[in-house]
């Protein structure tokens, strides 16, 4: 290769992983205001102040929905498989909320330790599938557990 | 094999070689491209199956991930244009390079609409500041950046220079807009196709979104041969075998 090519490679690598190592550390060093949300594990070691609007993500924990009498009011807990938060929101929830499902909430954690949510958005995950695979998957969940259960005895 | 690469890329540098092998690529692009869009739009639309959550509207899929793919495809075909622009000084690669800009732009601004689209009947929203949006949002503004580069000194060489750098420079957003589903927490969710794991997608819903892929990089190779063309027939239009070309 000509020298002068070579030079002018060798100032482009340089050039690209140069720029790539001074935004790589600083994605690292922001990490913590790159997430989009606070996990029920960081609400509950107290990382989030009372009374400072933040997002709180997680899974809805199965049966713990409770709709209120008079309006659209809604309490339910998320999850992250550690620890849990309770959220009350007042609007209307997205279609795609339901038990077991990942969502995330914008809104201040109370005194009493409840998240107030001004908005609850849906998260889906990247399974995509028709509903009769869905219900034969979870049928064959139940039957394996059934199975296991029964074997064990 | 080394060889014979060497020598390919010699040829692609000159513009005449160029046009003229392209000249048969295009029928077979354009039909390829036209067929497979159908098939894969009828396919994906009609006859792939609901999806168990959200119903019909996983069906912008079939855009949007194509598109979305495309932007960032697009994006380093032309830092690596720009590259071998600024160390051969290959004028070919620079048209490529400043052709290929708008048409990565323009996937980028449909993947971040239908994003959009799809966003507000699933999540329940149009737009959320995460991380893969806003990297993608960022990919939008640099092709921006390249392009007004491109277009803004007063020669085109020192053009094609700064936009080649812009170029290479955002090339470090390509892995943060892949990795940021996996890096962050984020709305959005992680990739469904994956390189080295099974597709998490059902093979009947799988196939067409394939096909789509492979009809979008055909349809982007078939409008970057087009505009390369009228590139070289502009700047070559004093050169003899062109006035040939355009006198016929």
């Amino acid at each position: 290769m000509h020298p002068k090519r070579k030079k002018r490679l060798i100032l482009i690598l340089f050039l690209v992983a140069g720029v790539g190592t001074a935004v790589g550390l600083m994605m690292y060093s922001l990490s913590q205001n790159i997430n989009l949300f606070m996990t029920p594990t960081q609400m509950a070691n107290g990382e989030v102040p009372v009374g400072r609007t933040v997002r709180a993500g997680g899974l809805v924990v199965a049966g713990s929905v409770e709709r209120s009498d008079q309006g659209l009011g809604a309490t339910f807990r998320v999850t992250d498989g550690a620890a849990e938060v309770t959220i009350s929101y007042d609007g209307i929830l997205p279609d795609l909320f339901r038990e077991g499902q990942g969502i995330v909430a914008l809104g201040q954690m109370s005194a009493d330790g409840v998240f107030i949510a001004s908005e609850v958005l849906a998260k889906h995950d990247e399974n995509y599938m028709p509903p009769e695979v869905k219900d034969a998957l979870e049928k064959a969940h139940t039957e394996g557990k059934q199975a296991l259960e029964s074997a064990r005895y | 094999m080394w060889q014979w690469l060497k020598q390919l890329y010699h040829r692609l540098g000159s513009p005449k070689w160029f046009y003229e092998i392209t000249e048969k690529w295009i029928p077979w692009l354009a039909v390829l491209s036209a067929l497979g869009c159908v098939a894969g739009l009828v396919l994906g639309l009609a006859y792939a199956p609901a999806d168990y959550l959200q119903g019909n509207s996983f069906r912008i899929i079939y855009i949007h991930v194509p598109a979305a793919i495309l932007a960032q495809s697009a994006f380093m075909m032309m830092a690596v244009a720009g590259a071998v622009y600024l160390i051969w000084k290959m004028k070919m690669a620079a048209w490529v390079a400043k052709v290929v800009a708008p048409i990565g732009a323009s996937f980028c601004l449909i993947a971040l609409f239908t994003g959009a689209i799809w966003g507000k009947p699933t999540w329940g929203t149009w737009w959320v500041w995460d991380a893969r949006l806003t990297s993608m949002l960022l990919l939008l503004f640099l092709y921006f950046g390249v392009i007004a580069l491109q277009q803004a000194m007063d020669s085109e060489e020192s053009g094609y220079k700064a936009g080649a750098i812009l170029a290479l420079v955002g090339l470090v957003n390509i892995p943060i807009i892949k990795y940021s589903v996996e890096w962050w927490n984020t709305l959005h969710q992680p990739a469904t196709l994956k390189l080295t794991e099974k597709p998490s997608m059902h093979p009947d819903m799988l196939i067409p979104l394939l096909i789509m892929i492979v009809t979008t990089y055909l349809f982007f190779a078939l409008l970057v041969i087009l505009r390369t063309r009228n590139e070289i027939l502009w700047h070559e239009r004093k050169r003899q075998w062109v006035k040939e070309i355009l006198e016929n």
